[in-house]
C-alpha cells in the first residue's frame, strides 16, 4: 500500500519521460491524474491507519543493500501520515496551478513529479538512508524549475543561494547520519532497529552532544532556522508558484520531521544540551523574521517571511520536549503546509493576472478577483492564527507545551508571533485587497471565467478544505499523532548515560593476514 | 605457467594489433568500421571477461600476476569504459587523423589497465603504468594540428616522466631494503620492514608516482592542463580508466602490501585528501572551459577517494572500489556530452553549452546526470560512494583531529562542487542568450554509449548492492595469502630470477 504510494510520483515521472514533447496537454493530464490517484491513495492510507495505536502500521520491508546495512523500509505513524496527505494534496494543487506553463513542458513536469515522489519517500522511508536519499532527490529539480520558470531580476542570485543553503544543510545532516552510523556501532540506519539498539546501548554523553549540533543545525537549516534562513524568502519569492508550493509547503518540513522523528529520540543529552539553544534561535525566527515580514512591500516576501516566522514555533514546540508541544508541532507541520502551498498559489495567480507582486503597485484587487481575493482572506487569517484553521491548534498546543519549561520564551513568541503576524497580514489585506482599485488593474482576472471558474478554484479549495477541517476538528489529526508523540518524548527524557570516552567500535582495520 | 589467466589481457593486445592491420585493407572512406570493430570485439571480451569472472584465484609469473576479487572487480570497469570511449570514438573517425592508430592506442592503455589491475609486484605495477602512460603522451597529442593539444602532450609527457623517475627510484630502494618487490612477500616482513627508513623512503617516492597518476595534490599541477588540451575522447578515457588504474594500484599498496603501515599512518591520506578536495573545488570555481572544470573536478575527487584510504579499513577500502565504479560510469556519461558539443561547436567554453537542453535532449540528459552524480545527489552512483566514504571515516572519529577536520572539508567540497556544477547545469537549461537553437544531431552508437553510461550511473545509484559486495570482497580478499599456495604457479621464490 505505502509502496504504491510512493512510487505513484515516480512512476508519474518516469510516464512523462516517455511522452514526446509536443504532447503538451497529455503531459498535463498524465501529470494531473498521477497527483490525483496519488491523493486518493493517501486518503485511503490515511483512514486505513488505526489512530490512538502507537508503532509503525502498514509496514513494508524489503532487503536493499544489506552488505551496507541499508533496507528499504517504510511505515507510518501519527508523525508522518498527516504529512503524506499534505505531500499529495499540494502536489495536486501545484500541478492545478500549473495549467498555464507553456515552456518545456516535459520537463516541467518531469522534475515537479520527481519533487513529489522525494518529499513522500522522504516522509514514508524509516530507513535513515533513504529518508535522506529522497530528501536530496528533490534538489536538482528544485533548482532546474527555479532557474527555467522563475521570476524576477534576482533569480539566479536566489537560486543559487537556496541550492547551495540546502546542500550545506543536507551534508551536514549526513555526516551526522554517518557518524550516528559509525558511533551507535548498531550497523543500521533503520529508525525501528537503531531506538530499540540505543535504548539498550545509549550513546555516550560527549558523543551525543557532539553529533546533536550537525543534526539541529544540518536540518534546520533546511528548514530555515535562524540565522541560516537568508535563502527562504528569495528563494521561494523568485520560484515559480508550484515549485514555491511544494518546497516551502512540503520539503521544508522534512527538515523538522526528521529532527523530531532521529535527533530527540535517540540523543537525549543531546537534547538536554541543546534544545536551551534552540529555544533562543526559534525567538530569531519569530520575532526576526516576524519583524522582517513586517517591513516587506513585497507580497511573496512578506510570506516568505512569515512562513520562517511560523517555523519559530516549530522549533519552540522542539525546544520544549513535551508531548503538547511536540504534537502541535506536527499540526503546524500539516497545517502551514496546506498554507504556504496556498499562500504561493495565490501569489501566483495575482503575479500572473497584474505581473507584480509589489504591494505598493497593487490594490482593491478584491473587485476585479472576488474567489481569490476571498481565499487571500482566509489565508492571512489562517497565517495570523485565528481558531477555525488548523494553525491555530497547532500553535496553541506549541505556546501550552513550552509555557512550563521555557515561560520567557512563550511571553515572546506569543507576543512576537500573534501580534506582528496580526499586524502585517491585516496591512497587506489592506494594501492588496481594499481600497479603490489601482489604475490597470481594473481587467485583471480572477481565478477564471465562467466554467473555468470552477475548476480553476480547485486548487485553492483542496488546500483551504483540510485546512479549514483540521481546524475544526483537530482531533482527528492529534489522535493520530499523540501516541506516535508519547514514546519519542519519553526517549528524550532518558536519563543521562554514562559518561564514557567513545572508542569507536568497529575500526576494522585490514588485518594482515 | 597458467596462461589461460591472462586470456582478457592478450585478446585485449591482439584486438589492437587486429585493428592496426585490418587498416590496411579497410578502405579509408569507412572507417568507422574499424571502430565498430573494436568495440564489438570489446563487448565481446567484457561478456567473457564477466562470464568467467569466477575461475578461482591463481598467479602467474612467479607471482608478479595475480587474478583475485579485486582484478576482477576492477577489470570489468576498464573493460566498460574502453568499451564506451570505442563507442563515442566512432563518430569522429573521420576527423581523427588516424584514426585506427588512435583505437588501437587505447586498447594497448586498456591492456595496461588490465595488468594494473592484476600487478602483484612492484616491477610489474611501473611496467603497466608505463603502458598505460606512455600511450596517453600520444592519445593527449593526438591532434597534431592542435598547438594546445600538442602543449598537454608536452607538459604530460615532461611530468609523467619525472614521476615515473620517482617511482622507480622508490622500487630500487624498496628492493634494496626488503630484498623482493613482491607485494605478497614484502607483507609478510612488513613490520620489520616498516621500520626502516630506507623502505619508508622507498614507499613514499612510489606514492608520488602513484599520486601523479591519480592527481592527487602536490601532484596535480598537469591535470587541468592536460584535460583541456587533450582532445575529448581522451580525457574521458585519462579521467576514468587511468585515474582508476592508479586507484586499484594504490589499493593493492596500501591494502595488500604494507596494511600496517597504512593503518598507523592513514592520517597522511586524509591530510593529502583534504588539501586534494580543497584545491581541486576552489580552482574549479572560476573556470569558464568545462573540459578544464573537469580536471579541476577530477582532482577533487581523487581528493574524496583518498579520504577512502585514510579510513584505513575493510569499509574504508570496499567505499573506495564502490566509488571507483560508480565514478567511471558517472565522469563518462558527462564527457560524452561534453565530447559531443566540444565537436560540433569546437570549444569547451561554457557558453558552447548553452540551451543545450534544447539543441539536444540526449546530451544534456547525459550531461545533467553525469554532473549531478559528480555533485553527489542521490539517486545517482556518486552520492552512494561518497556517503561510503564519508562513513568509513566517520568510524574513525576520535582517533585523530584530522579526522573531523578532513569531514568537514569533505562537506565544504561538496557544497563548492555542487555550486560549479550547477553553473555547467545552468548553462544547459537557462542561458541567459542563446544564439543558436539548431538542434545537434547525435549517432546511434553514441546514444548506446550515453545509454550504458548513465544506465551504469542511475543503476549503480539505486542498486549499490552488487556494486559494493563486489568492492568488499575485493577488499576482503587482499587480506588473503595468494602466492604459493596455487599450484597453477611456480613457488614466489622465482621472482627474482623473472627479473
Amino acid at each position: 500500500m505505502l509502496t504504491t504510494l510512493l512510487l505513484l510520483p515516480f512512476a508519474g515521472a518516469l510516464a512523462v519521460l516517455l511522452i514526446p514533447a509536443n504532447y503538451r496537454v497529455i503531459l498535463r493530464l498524465v501529470a494531473l491524474i498521477t497527483t490525483g490517484i496519488t491523493v486518493l491513495q493517501a486518503l485511503s492510507v490515511f483512514f486505513a491507519m488505526q489512530p490512538e495505536v502507537a508503532g509503525f502500521q502498514l509496514v513494508e520491508q524489503a532487503a536493499w543493500i544489506p552488505s551496507a546495512g541499508f533496507n528499504y523500509h517504510v511505515g507510518v505513524d501519527g508523525l508522518n501520515i498527516g504529512l503524506t496527505l499534505l505531500t499529495s494534496l499540494v502536489a495536486f494543487a501545484a500541478v492545478c496551478v500549473s495549467w498555464d506553463i507553456e515552456k518545456q513542458t516535459k520537463l516541467y513536469y518531469f522534475c515537479l513529479l520527481l519533487i513529489t515522489g522525494g518529499a513522500m519517500g522522504a516522509f514514508l522511508s524509516l530507513d535513515l538512508f533513504f529518508l535522506y536519499f529522497f530528501n536530496e532527490i528533490a534538489l536538482v529539480p528544485t533548482f532546474l524549475m527555479m532557474g527555467i520558470w522563475g521570476r524576477g531580476e534576482r533569480k539566479f542570485h536566489a537560486t543559487y543561494q537556496m541550492a547551495l543553503y540546502l546542500t550545506l544543510g543536507a551534508m551536514l545532516a549526513l555526516v551526522g547520519l554517518a557518524s550516528l552510523y559509525a558511533a551507535s556501532g548498531a550497523n543500521t540506519l533503520d529508525i525501528v532497529t537503531l531506538n530499540a539498539w540505543l535504548a539498550q546501548h545509549p550513546l555516550s554523553s560527549s558523543s551525543q552532544r557532539l553529533l546533536f549540533p550537525l543534526f539541529l543545525f544540518g536540518f534546520g537549516t533546511l528548514v530555515g532556522l535562524w540565522p541560516f534562513h537568508s535563502w527562504a524568502a528569495p528563494g521561494y519569492a523568485a520560484a515559480p508558484p508550484a515549485t514555491a508550493m511544494l518546497h516551502a509547503g512540503v520539503l521544508k518540513k522534512v527538515g523538522l520531521y526528521a529532527l523530531i522523528r532521529v535527533a530527540l529520540p535517540l540523543m537525549p543529552d543531546g537534547v538536554r544540551t541543546w534544545m536551551p539553544v534552540l529555544a533562543v534561535l526559534c525567538l530569531g525566527n519569530i520575532l526576526y523574521c516576524g519583524w522582517l515580514a513586517l517591513r516587506q512591500r513585497d507580497l511573496a516576501l512578506l510570506l516568505g517571511n512569515s512562513s520562517l516566522a511560523h517555523m519559530g514555533f516549530c522549533f519552540l514546540g522542539l525546544a520544549s520536549v513535551s508531548v503538547t508541544g511536540i504534537t502541535g508541532v506536527v499540526v503546524i507541520l500539516v497545517a502551514h503546509g496546506l498554507l504556504a502551498a496556498l499562500n504561493y498559489a495565490l501569489v501566483g495567480h495575482v503575479v500572473r493576472a497584474t505581473g507584480t507582486s509589489d504591494m505598493d503597485k497593487l490594490g482593491g484587487l478584491l473587485r476585479p478577483m472576488p474567489v481569490v481575493g476571498f481565499c487571500v482572506v482566509l489565508a492571512f487569517m489562517a497565517g495570523c492564527g485565528m481558531p477555525g484553521f488548523a494553525n491555530f491548534p497547532g500553535e496553541l498546543g506549541v505556546l501550552f507545551g513550552a509555557w512550563d519549561r521555557l515561560p520567557l520564551v512563550v511571553i515572546f513568541a506569543a507576543w512576537g508571533g500573534l501580534l506582528i503576524g496580526g499586524v502585517y497580514m491585516l496591512r497587506a489585506i489592506r494594501s492588496l485587497l481594499h481600497g479603490p482599485v489601482r489604475a490597470g488593474l481594473e481587467g485583471a482576472s480572477d481565478a477564471g471565467v465562467g466554467i473555468a471558474l470552477y475548476w480553476r478554484s480547485l486548487p485553492y479549495a483542496v488546500l483551504l478544505v483540510p485546512l479549514v477541517f483540521f481546524g475544526i476538528s483537530p482531533d482527528t489529526l492529534v489522535r493520530r499523532i499523540e501516541p506516535a508523540v508519547i514514546p519519542i518524548v519519553k526517549a528524550a527524557a532518558a536519563p543521562s548515560s554514562p559518561t564514557l570516552d567513545t572508542k569507536s567500535p568497529s575500526l576494522t582495520s585490514l588485518s594482515p593476514r | 605457467m597458467n596462461y589461460s589467466l591472462l586470456t582478457v589481457e592478450i585478446l585485449t593486445a591482439l584486438l589492437g594489433l587486429g585493428v592496426l592491420l585490418l587498416d590496411l585493407w579497410i578502405p579509408a572512406t569507412s572507417r568507422k568500421l574499424l571502430g565498430i570493430i573494436a568495440a564489438t570485439g570489446l563487448g565481446v571480451l567484457l561478456v567473457y571477461a564477466i562470464g568467467s569472472a569466477a575461475p578461482g584465484d591463481g598467479t602467474a609469473f612467479g607471482g608478479m600476476f595475480v587474478v583475485d576479487a579485486l582484478s576482477g572487480y576492477a577489470k570489468g570497469f576498464f573493460l566498460v569504459a574502453g568499451l564506451i570511449v570505442l563507442l563515442l570514438s566512432i563518430d569522429s573517425a573521420d576527423t581523427i587523423h588516424g584514426y585506427a592508430e588512435y583505437c588501437a592506442l587505447i586498447l594497448f592503455a586498456l591492456t595496461g589497465m588490465l595488468f594494473a589491475a592484476s600487478a602483484n609486484d612492484f616491477v610489474l605495477m611501473f611496467v603497466a603504468l608505463e603502458l598505460i602512460t606512455v600511450t596517453f603522451y600520444i592519445l593527449v597529442s593526438f591532434q597534431r594540428n592542435r598547438l594546445s593539444s600538442l602543449e598537454a602532450g608536452v607538459k604530460y609527457l615532461i611530468l609523467g616522466a619525472l614521476a615515473s623517475g620517482f617511482m622507480v627510484f622508490g622500487i630500487a630502494l624498496i628492493f634494496g631494503s626488503a630484498n623482493t618487490t613482491n607485494f605478497y612477500e614484502i607483507s609478510t616482513a612488513q613490520t620489520a620492514l616498516i621500520k626502516s627508513p630506507v623502505f619508508l623512503t622507498g614507499i613514499l617516492l612510489t606514492l608520488v608516482g602513484l599520486g601523479f597518476k591519480i592527481a592527487a595534490f602536490p601532484f596535480q599541477i598537469w591535470a587541468p592542463d592536460v584535460y583541456q588540451g587533450a582532445p575529448a575522447l581522451t580525457t574521458s578515457f585519462l579521467a576514468t580508466g587511468s585515474k582508476a588504474a592508479g586507484f586499484v594500484l594504490l589499493a593493492r599498496v596500501a591494502f595488500e602490501a604494507v596494511p600496517e603501515l597504512t593503518a598507523a599512518r592513514g592520517h597522511l591520506f586524509l591530510g593529502i585528501g583534504s588539501i586534494t578536495i580543497l584545491y581541486g573545488s576552489l580552482c574549479a570555481i572560476p573556470q569558464r572551459s568545462v573540459k578544464r572544470l573537469m580536471g579541476y573536478s577530477s582532482i577533487a575527487n581523487a581528493g574524496y577517494l583518498l579520504l577512502g584510504f585514510g579510513a584505513a579499513s575493510l569499509a574504508g577500502g570496499s567505499a573506495v572500489l564502490a566509488y571507483l565504479g560508480g565514478y567511471i560510469f558517472t565522469v563518462l556519461a558527462a564527457f560524452i556530452g561534453i565530447q559531443v558539443v566540444v565537436s560540433h561547436q569546437e570549444s569547451d567554453d561554457i557558453s558552447a553549452f548553452a540551451g543545450l537542453a534544447r539543441r539536444s535532449p540526449w546530451m544534456a540528459a547525459s550531461l545533467t546526470v553525469g554532473l549531478v552524480s559528480l555533485a553527489g545527489i542521490p539517486p545517482l552512483a556518486g552520492f552512494f560512494g561518497k556517503l561510503m566514504i564519508l562513513k568509513a571515516v566517520a568510524v574513525q572519529v576520535g582517533t585523530s583531529p584530522m579526522v573531523i577536520l578532513s569531514l568537514l572539508v569533505a562537506v565544504l567540497g561538496v557544497v563548492v562542487g555542487l555550486y560549479y556544477y550547477l553553473g555547467v547545469l545552468r548553462s544547459v537549461y537557462w542561458p541567459r542568450s542563446v544564439s543558436d537553437l539548431s538542434p545537434i544531431p547525435v549517432s546511434g552508437t553514441t546514444k548506446l554509449a550515453l545509454i550504458f553510461a548513465v544506465l551504469g550511473t542511475v543503476l549503480i545509484g539505486v542498486l549499490p548492492e552488487t556494486t559494493y559486495q563486489g568492492a568488499r570482497q575485493a577488499v576482503a580478499g587482499l587480506a588473503t595469502p595468494k602466492s604459493p599456495a596455487t599450484p597453477a604457479s611456480p613457488p614466489s621464490a622465482t621472482t627474482q630470477a623473472a627479473k
